[in-house]
């Protein structure tokens, strides 16, 4: 190992730390959520939700805006003559699947997606992909995941949306050159920094899943290594292995620190020469530094309160309180994969209080006692709480911002401190509500 | 299964929330699966409520449905109230619990609350928001005010002698279009010709001000959509009269101000005298002849499409060539307006369908909702917003009542607007090929952000379809099918010169008088015969 690659946890870190496990009422979204990312990135994908009057309301509110560009996603709504007879509910859904595919032919992959109503009433979506797919197969493939709030939390809908597909990947020859794959939806900006980054290193056989054309999907089998570029994808990890590929395991690509461990990591196991890979990156992480280095002023010292919402929140803390000298109170996740986020655990300040699922009314107590300088919480939660003069930073944007990698680090931070640098402009509103 | 791409409006149950948030001291327990919360986010975000709605939901997961969802029912209730102790509380179930059939209303009477429990049945699989609201502010005023209802039979009181005449102002919600400032305009009204407002109702009211709705003498009905199945309740229980009459726009004003008099028993012309509006005389005005005959396309709730079709037709002088609503319950009312414009209603919340009439109509302004706007955008054709469903930007941080005579003002501005002013359109129908004026060119107050968008291309999403359809039969005409006229170079040029915005239009007409007619080549000369033929 390098010096200059090589960071140890600050202290002991939060490997062993209890956690807090809360049960009650949770302000989060349901998976179904995730469509309004990945219907932009798999371009030929469409995503239609067997759900309820609420799901479609749902998924055309999340956005806080109507995306009317180019929208592909819609719901199959149930109503009562549905629920009346199962045998009738199928019928349905392939009158509205072929009504669909007849006006978009350009549709090569079709999702139906599994809500809470269609989980309650037991309505086998996987047994009606397998029809459809018979129906209108060398057109459109069809498969399905569930993204309903019984089962998923927000971004995990992407976790079972990936893993649906991950059998869908072709299988790679026997005897393959060994391939990186870059697992999660990311910026498709974000994305060519990567790929531009490891084929620098000399990884030429480099890919990113999710692809942007269901008609690329990258070859799987033993001689696959993949990364994940994002913390919230526990099924789609179990589904690669059970394919053969190997995880390798990382911290997540936040900040210069993290995306310098999670590309060592690729550049280990693929055997990239270390002065070649220090070399290879030293200018990004350069400017990640400068970019970072911007916004420490304003945040170092000051105190952060998690809510939980995308399973991103300990990969952040880690970054602010690393790289910006931030103190993280409390960092809620939806879920705490420990596995996956065992890295991130150990780099993380010991003594951060964690805490897993939610009790939103014991949890705003506790934000309140705790009195932080900034609270980063779910758009149902922000204007209430900077009515009660706290600082707050919606998480969403978090999720739907380039926020990966070196390039990126600068604006991440920026994120954290524009709160903070908006207070300090409006201070003559203070009180005002 | 209805395939839905946008819908106008949310389940019942927000509709429920929309009553929750307006009231001040009530707690809804929804029993509800993760993810219903994002309702929350319409109100913090949407109308940038600086609290959270009052509303509990219970999370049940898939673990739970095997095990006691009951019991986490009643533990989210008894913890609401301990924590926020509110005056009355709402109990009911969102779509996912309807169906697990828990009974939220017998589990919140067994845990024997010390406060009016009312437990609400909004079926989440036939109806829809407004009707979930309607239903609930039903609920809680027949729950509140119930016991005060008088044995049947019993005359209301005669007014005491110097007492005011009274009244209640019902409707009002929260994520209502305009409703904040409807009400302050309204209400202004109603205290300047010497009413008392007693209570508003849902909007700022409390578990006891709906107690004592039965005391005022009637009751000005402001949003039907949500007050008219409590209005009605109200006038058979306490015998109190409810206006019909929606002020919007000057003509329903005066009718309003009349209608309420009546039932005030207070004399009209003084009542008359109590305000005007700048909007009738705007309209009379010289410069405002540039706006005769522009042709109408509205859509919106039912009461807001009425009004606006008949302030489009009498106070602006405008042919309202379509009208329609989402709201299948004022169905009734929507058809009987359009008769009065000669056109069929479209009663419909497919989005889609509304798409492809706006574009087979071509009008000149659309008055619809934020949907509506979106449609409007993409045909380039110039578009007001006149109701719900609501955006962020329906919640102006100015004054901006639809309602009332500064309503009517208001309504003039915001129509006027997005078109073209009158000298501007003559000078462009001019000089056509002058390089400023191209087709992307939009109105020149409205700045060089707002050009107009280009049509949709081939690879046009599902919810434009339609409507890509609809242009692609008028645009790709150069190609027609056996049987049908066939443009001549110099005809086809001659119409680029007409501007876009009735370009649509005189193609179809040239096209439709050609076929009537029994022309194979549509000439210059066809088209100022069929100019001619449909002038106006």
């Amino acid at each position: 190992m390098n010096a200059v690659v090589e960071f140890r946890p600050r202290d002991a870190g939060c490997g062993d730390a209890p956690v807090l496990r809360e049960r009650g009422q949770r302000e989060v979204f349901c998976g179904l959520t995730g469509i309004i990312w990945l219907h932009r990135k798999i371009q030929d994908a469409f995503f239609l939700v067997v759900g309820s009057r609420t799901c479609a309301h749902l998924v055309q509110s999340a956005a806080g805006v109507m995306i009317f560009a180019e929208p592909r996603f819609a719901t199959a709504i149930i109503d009562d003559r549905d629920l009346a007879g199962l045998a009738d509910a199928n019928e349905e859904l392939d009158r509205v699947v072929g009504r669909l595919l007849d006006r978009r032919p350009d549709i090569k992959l079709l999702f139906l997606v599994g809500s809470c109503p269609s989980e309650v009433i037991k309505l086998d979506l996987h047994r009606a992909a397998e029809r459809l797919d018979g129906i209108h197969r060398g057109r459109t493939r069809v498969l399905n995941y569930s993204g309903s709030g019984i089962e998923t939390t927000f971004t995990q809908g992407e976790d079972a949306c990936l893993a649906a597909l991950v059998p869908e990947l072709p299988q790679a020859a026997p005897g393959a050159e060994p391939e990186l794959l870059l697992v999660g939806t990311v910026a498709d900006i974000v994305e060519d920094q990567f790929l531009r980054t490891f084929r620098a290193m000399g990884i030429e056989r480099v890919a990113g899943f999710p692809p942007r054309r269901s008609t690329e999907l990258p070859a799987v089998g033993p001689n696959t290594r993949f990364l994940l570029t994002q913390p919230f994808l526990g099924d789609t990890v179990r589904a690669l292995e059970a394919r053969g590929a190997q995880h390798i395991a990382a911290p997540f690509p936040f900040g210069e620190e993290g995306t310098t461990l999670w590309m060592r990591a690729a550049a280990d196991a693929f055997r990239v020469p270390t002065t070649h890979f220090e070399q290879v990156i030293a200018p990004q992480r350069e400017r990640a530094r400068a970019g970072i280095a911007r916004h420490r002023e304003r945040l170092a010292g000051r105190s952060i309160f998690f809510f939980p919402d995308s399973q991103l929140e300990l990969p952040l803390a880690r970054f602010l309180a690393r790289e910006l000298g931030m103190r993280p109170l409390e960092v809620g996740t939806p879920y705490l994969h420990r596995q996956l986020l065992a890295q991130e655990l150990d780099l993380l300040p010991e003594g951060t209080a964690l805490s897993e699922g939610q009790d939103v009314e014991r949890q705003l107590d506790r934000c309140r006692a705790a009195r932080p300088d900034i609270v980063v919480c779910g758009l149902g939660l922000a204007n209430p709480l900077e009515s009660e003069g706290i600082t707050t930073k919606w998480s969403i944007e978090l999720v739907f911002s380039p926020t990966h990698g070196f390039d990126q680090a600068g604006d991440l931070a920026e994120l954290f401190a524009r709160p903070f640098n908006r207070r300090e402009r409006l201070k003559a509103l203070e009180g005002q509500v | 299964m209805q395939l839905t791409l946008w819908t106008y409006e949310g389940p019942p149950h927000v509709g429920a929330m929309r009553i929750a948030t307006a009231l001040e001291d009530v707690h809804y327990v929804l029993h509800a699966p993760q993810g219903d919360t994002y309702a929350d986010l319409l109100f913090t975000m949407i109308e940038r409520l600086p609290k959270r709605p009052p509303v509990t939901y219970t999370t049940f997961q898939a673990r739970d449905l095997g095990g006691d969802t009951a019991e986490l029912f009643k533990n989210a209730a008894r913890e609401a109230h301990e924590r926020f102790k509110p005056a009355a509380m709402m109990v009911g179930a969102s779509c996912t619990a309807e169906l697990i059939q828990d009974d939220p209303g017998g589990l919140a009477a067994a845990l024997d609350l010390p406060i009016p429990v009312i437990p609400l049945e909004l079926p989440s699989y036939q109806k829809k928001e407004n009707w979930g609201a309607a239903e609930t502010f039903y609920q809680m005023v027949r729950g509140l005010a119930g016991p005060y209802v008088p044995a049947p039979g019993t005359p209301r009181p005669v007014r005491a002698e110097g007492v005011k005449p009274s009244c209640n102002i019902l409707g009002p919600t929260a994520l209502g279009f305009r409703h904040r400032d409807d009400v302050r305009e309204i209400r202004g009204l109603l205290e300047s010709i010497g009413v008392e407002v007693r209570v508003v109702a849902p909007q700022g009211a409390t578990a006891a001000d709906l107690a004592r709705l039965g005391e005022a003498d009637f009751n000005v009905v402001l949003y039907p959509e949500t007050a008219q199945s409590a209005a009605n309740w109200l006038q058979r229980g306490f015998g109190q009269p409810y206006t019909k009459t929606i002020p919007i726009g000057a003509i329903a004003t005066r009718e309003f101000i009349a209608e309420v008099a009546a039932l005030a028993g207070i004399d009209n012309d003084t009542a008359q005298a109590a305000g005007r509006s700048r909007a009738p005389w705007y309209s009379r005005s010289v410069d405002s002849t540039y706006l005769t005959g522009k042709r109408v396309f509205v859509f919106g709730d039912g009461t807001h499409a009425v009004a606006a079709a008949r302030v489009a037709a009498e106070e602006f002088g405008f042919t309202v060539v379509g009208i329609g609503t989402y709201s299948r319950e004022f169905a009734r009312e929507v058809r009987a307006a359009a008769e009065k414009y000669g056109v069929e209603a479209l009663i419909t919340d497919d989005y889609l369908e509304v798409e492809a009439r706006v574009a087979e109509l071509q009008p000149e302004l659309v008055l619809g909702t934020q949907m509506e706007r979106h449609i409007a955008k993409r045909l380039g054709v110039p578009c007001a917003v006149i109701s719900a469903p609501i955006h962020v930007q329906d919640f102006p941080a100015r004054y901006a009542p639809q309602m009332g005579f500064e309503g009517a003002n208001v309504l003039f501005d915001t129509w006027v607007h997005p078109l073209m002013m009158g000298l501007e359109e003559h000078l462009l129908g001019m000089f056509r090929e002058d390089f400023e004026f191209h087709d992307g060119a939009a109105a020149s107050h409205l700045g060089h952000g707002s050009s107009r968008p280009q049509p949709p291309q081939s690879d046009a999403p599902i919810a434009i379809s339609e409507a890509a359809a609809g242009i692609a039969a008028s645009s790709s005409a150069s190609e027609p099918a056996a049987g049908e006229p066939v443009w001549a170079n110099d005809a086809q040029k001659e119409l680029g010169k007409i501007p876009f915005f009735v370009r649509g239009k005189a193609r179809r007409n040239t096209e439709r008088y050609a076929s009537e007619h029994g022309v194979g080549l549509i000439t210059v000369e066809t088209l100022y015969e069929a100019k001619a033929h449909f002038g106006r």
